[in-house]
Parts: structure tokens; C-alpha cells; sequence
């Protein structure tokens, strides 16, 4: 039977191809976590984590995943012990409404990640002479698949900061 | 969305086991394609998804060729071409398009044939000659600021989206295919995109049952390379125009000049004439001008997109003068014009 690897248990793939994996966690799996904001890759409410990549769930097919390790906002702490980055969010006041938290939360961990792994983002190659761009600015722009209409982009460029600095010490 | 029937091909059997036909489409990433299903823009009855293709999803080199599987995504592709300073050019393109959610998913092949984001080939409610040959075009007498200057039709005026293939293109990439037959194909990419003329939904010059199974870019020096995007707002939007150029400078002169335009044209746009004009040529704003002014000569615009000739103008301007400025200060220099790795 096609399985995918959901927040480390095995579930059985939809019978209807055209379930994407958003609609598949909502509508199969009752997690509500990941959040539906445009349902067209546009805002990046519906950010998870597959094979340790951060994609938008709206836009892949349940069926593209088969075989995959997905992690959702349900499977990025351990039990009632939150992640570093959902702590920091609460104490710098990075959500307002908090719809975009969860999408927001798991790019963040990848970010991290992906920063110290050292993948290389637009800014490595901006127009910045004489400095090395900040690290603010690189944060903001490999969040920039994830919208706000709260406007909380300063705290959540705060949040993330605050862990890089955390895993640097 | 309506239904299909899904079929896989994961590179083992052949292309002629499969129903492919006009309607008919092959599922890469589908950060585009399931876009387009959900707004009915595309309803094909039959997907083959290639999720199983792994060994499309390799990056492979030897001495002359770098060599990109079709499954490899965009994320992959930067983060490689960020190690290589003579393809810098691609990992500066790759970069500036999209999202890393995106560029995690979206392909090699997958970026090379995304459809036009013109809004109203993404509106089923308005006239489209390429979504619905036949139905006429409703950017062209109406609001088309983000729509092309160059290779348009009576029918067609929407841009080409990738900056990926524009940094191809400019690097002279090789697009690599499989028919059903068995044959391969090999086609330079500036030879890849059809323009639109009275026939806008062909794009390519692929047929409907072929398949892109890699590309292939030539390993040479390229000289000192900036991928330039303007655009809206500074990150996550498509270009209004864009310069991909990598360039030597050798006794006082343009040598071996890569050079492609996105957001303005039809196709990402290969300026010729532009090049024929500016090889050898001194590097002077006065020049580079003129070989603008050659290019545009057979550019048309439609209204709201009047200000991207002189955008264009000044963007090359700016490109050009700033790496062969950095070609004089350091001569042999391979790479990113901007780096802060």
C-alpha cells in the first residue's frame, strides 16, 4: 500500500490523485495545523517539511509524496516541549492573528537549516560593495514565501535571529 | 479540478507505453501545472508524473560539459552552480525568481516550460489566444504593464516568467529529449522557444509526447556575471526586466560577451543584434546605447508597458559598465559580480 511518513507515523495515500497534500491533511488526516491562506503558492500559509525541505503543501499532490518524511507545525516540537524557534516566537510577539504562524514556524526551522548548511540565497549576490549583507536582510529575504497581513515581519525576523544566535553560542 | 488518469514513468520503460497525446502532460514539480489545473486554465485527461524518475534528478560534470538532470530541482541547481564561479550567472538567476518553498519543488525542465503569468491567460473568463487559440487577446488594447516588447503578435503579447532560462540561454545551454520512438534530440535552448505569431498555445519546439531529460551547459570561462532583476518589490515577484551578462574584458574591449533580457520579450530574449554590436566594442555608456538602440529598434509596446524600453536601456547600462569595470580592476576574473558569500 503507497504510504507517506507523516510526523513519524505511516499513512495510507488518498484513492483520488487530485488530493493535494494540504486537502489530504485537512480532509484524511484532520490536521489543521497547516493553514489554507491562497491554496496557490502565494503566501506560504501551508509550509511543511518533506525530506527536510520546506515546500507549500498546496501545490504538490498527495501522490508526489509517496515514500516521503513530512514534518507540519503538529510534528516540529517534541510532545509539550516546544521548538526553539515556537518559544521565540511567543517572546518576541511574532503573530498577531496568527494564521500564517504555523507556515511561518516550519519555514523558519528550515531556514535555519539551510543557513547552516550554508545554501546560498539573492542576497549572496546583492549589490551590497563594501559589507557583508545582514543577517536581518538575508532572513527576510529567504522568508519572503511567507506573508503576513498582520505586518509582524520585524518580530518574526527578530524570532529567527534570536535562535540563529542561540545555536551559534 | 477535473479528473485524469494518473500514469508514472520512472525512466525504465519506454515513452510508447504511455497515452501521450494533446492533452496529455508530464508532472514535474507541478508548482505551476497543479496551479493551473485548479483554475481549470489547464485539464489535462491524462498526467504521467515523474516523481519516480531518479535518475533525472542527478547534477553530473566531465571535462566540457556540465550535464542537469530534467528532475533537479531549482534549489539543487543554485546551490551547485553557486560552487561553480564560470555558471555563477545561474545560481544568480535561480536565486532571484520565486521562493525557497518553490525552488525546493519546481525542476530544471519543469522552469524551462512554466506558462506566462499574464493575468489574463490565468483568467478562464477573459479572451486568451493561448489558452484558447482563436478567442483573441485581451492585453493587448487593454492593461499590459508587465507584458513583453519583443517577439509579439497581433495574437500575443505575454511575457516568457523564468529567469532560469534567461541565464541559460545567455550561457547557451543545450535542452536534451527523448521521443517515443527512442531518438534523442538535442536543442540549443535560443532555439528552444517558438514566438507566439498566429499560433501563441505552441510555446516550444518539443512535441507532445517528447520529453526533456537534461540539460547540458558548455564548461568555459564566462568572466565576471550579474543576473540584474527589476521588478516590483525586491523579492518574490517576477522581473519587469532583467540582464543576465557575464563578460572579459581584454585590451580595453568586450570579449566573449554572454548576454540574454527576461521580462520583455515573448521568449526569454536573445539580443543578437545587440551582441553583434557590442563584441570588440569599447565599453562605453555611449556604446552600450547604441547596441540598446539597435536591439529596440524592433521592439513594439502596448501602452502600460511604454517605460520598459528605457528601463531595458538603463538596466544594461548599468549592468555592463559595472562588470566591465570589475573585469579592469581585476583581469581574469570568474564569477559573481557581487559576492558575499
Amino acid at each position: 500500500m503507497a504510504t507517506l511518513n507523516l510526523n513519524g507515523r505511516d499513512v495510507s495515500l488518498p484513492d483520488d490523485p487530485r488530493t493535494t497534500l494540504l486537502d489530504f491533511l485537512h480532509q484524511h488526516l484532520s490536521l489543521f495545523g497547516t493553514k489554507k491562506g491562497c491554496d496557490h503558492g502565494q503566501c506560504g500559509a501551508c509550509t511543511v517539511i518533506a525530506d527536510g525541505k520546506r515546500i507549500n503543501a498546496c501545490l504538490v499532490f498527495a501522490f508526489q509524496l509517496e515514500g516521503a518524511e513530512v514534518t507540519t507545525i503538529e510534528g516540529i516540537g517534541e510532545g509539550e516541549s516546544l521548538h526553539p524557534l515556537q518559544k521565540a516566537f511567543i517572546e518576541r510577539d511574532a503573530f498577531q492573528c496568527g494564521y500564517c504562524t504555523s507556515g511561518q514556524i516550519c519555514s523558519g526551522v528550515s531556514l535555519l537549516r539551510e543557513m547552516k548548511n550554508e545554501d546560498p540565497s539573492a542576497v549572496t549576490y546583492s549589490q551590497t560593495r563594501h559589507s557583508k549583507a545582514s543577517l536581518k536582510e538575508d532572513i527576510s529575504e529567504r522568508m519572503s514565501g511567507n506573508l503576513c497581513r498582520c505586518g509582524a515581519y520585524p518580530n518574526i525576523v527578530d524570532a529567527i535571529t534570536d535562535v540563529i544566535a542561540l545555536e551559534r553560542q | 479540478m477535473q479528473p485524469f488518469t494518473l500514469h508514472h514513468y520512472n525512466g525504465e520503460k519506454p515513452l510508447s507505453s504511455l497515452p501521450l497525446d494533446t492533452r496529455s502532460r508530464f508532472l514535474a514539480g507541478g508548482t505551476n501545472l497543479i496551479d493551473l489545473m485548479k483554475l481549470q486554465v489547464e485539464t489535462p485527461k491524462t498526467l504521467v508524473s515523474l516523481a519516480k524518475w531518479d535518475k533525472a534528478n542527478t547534477i553530473s560534470e566531465d571535462d566540457n560539459y556540465y550535464y542537469i538532470g530534467a528532475m533537479v530541482t531549482n534549489s539543487d541547481l543554485a546551490k551547485f552552480a553557486h560552487t561553480q564561479p564560470n555558471v555563477s550567472l545561474l545560481a544568480q538567476a535561480l536565486l532571484s525568481g520565486a521562493t525557497v518553498q518553490l525552488r525546493n519543488r519546481a525542476t530544471t525542465a519543469g522552469n524551462l516550460l512554466q506558462r506566462t503569468r499574464c493575468y489574463y491567460f490565468y483568467d478562464t473568463t477573459k479572451a486568451c489566444n493561448k489558452r484558447e487559440p482563436g478567442t483573441g487577446c485581451s492585453a493587448y488594447n487593454s492593461m499590459n504593464r508587465i507584458h513583453a516588447i519583443f517577439g509579439t503578435s497581433e495574437s500575443c503579447i505575454a511575457t516568457h516568467p523564468s529567469d532560469m532560462a534567461v541565464a541559460m540561454i545567455a550561457l547557451n545551454a543545450q535542452v536534451h529529449t527523448q521521443q517515443p520512438d527512442g531518438n534523442t534530440r538535442q536543442i540549443a535552448l535560443r532555439d528552444f522557444y517558438r514566438e507566439p505569431g498566429d499560433t501563441p498555445h505552441i510555446e516550444t519546439q518539443l512535441d507532445e509526447d517528447e520529453l526533456i531529460t537534461h540539460v547540458s551547459i558548455k564548461k568555459k570561462a564566462n568572466g565576471t556575471q550579474y543576473y540584474h532583476k527589476v521588478r516590483d518589490r525586491s523579492s518574490y515577484a517576477f522581473a519587469l526586466v532583467s540582464v543576465a551578462a557575464g563578460l572579459k574584458i581584454e585590451d580595453g574591449r568586450f570579449k566573449d560577451l554572454s548576454l540574454a533580457f527576461g521580462g520583455v520579450g515573448t521568449k526569454p530574449w536573445y539580443p543578437q543584434k545587440a551582441i553583434s554590436f557590442l563584441e570588440g566594442a569599447e565599453p562605453t555608456q555611449e556604446v552600450i546605447l547604441q547596441a540598446a538602440e539597435a536591439e529596440l529598434s524592433k521592439a513594439k509596446t502596448f501602452g502600460s508597458n511604454d517605460f520598459k524600453p528605457e528601463l531595458l536601456r538603463r538596466t544594461l547600462t548599468k549592468v555592463l559598465l559595472e562588470l566591465a569595470e570589475h573585469q579592469v580592476k581585476h583581469p581574469g576574473h570568474e564569477g559573481a559580480l557581487y559576492d558575499n558569500a
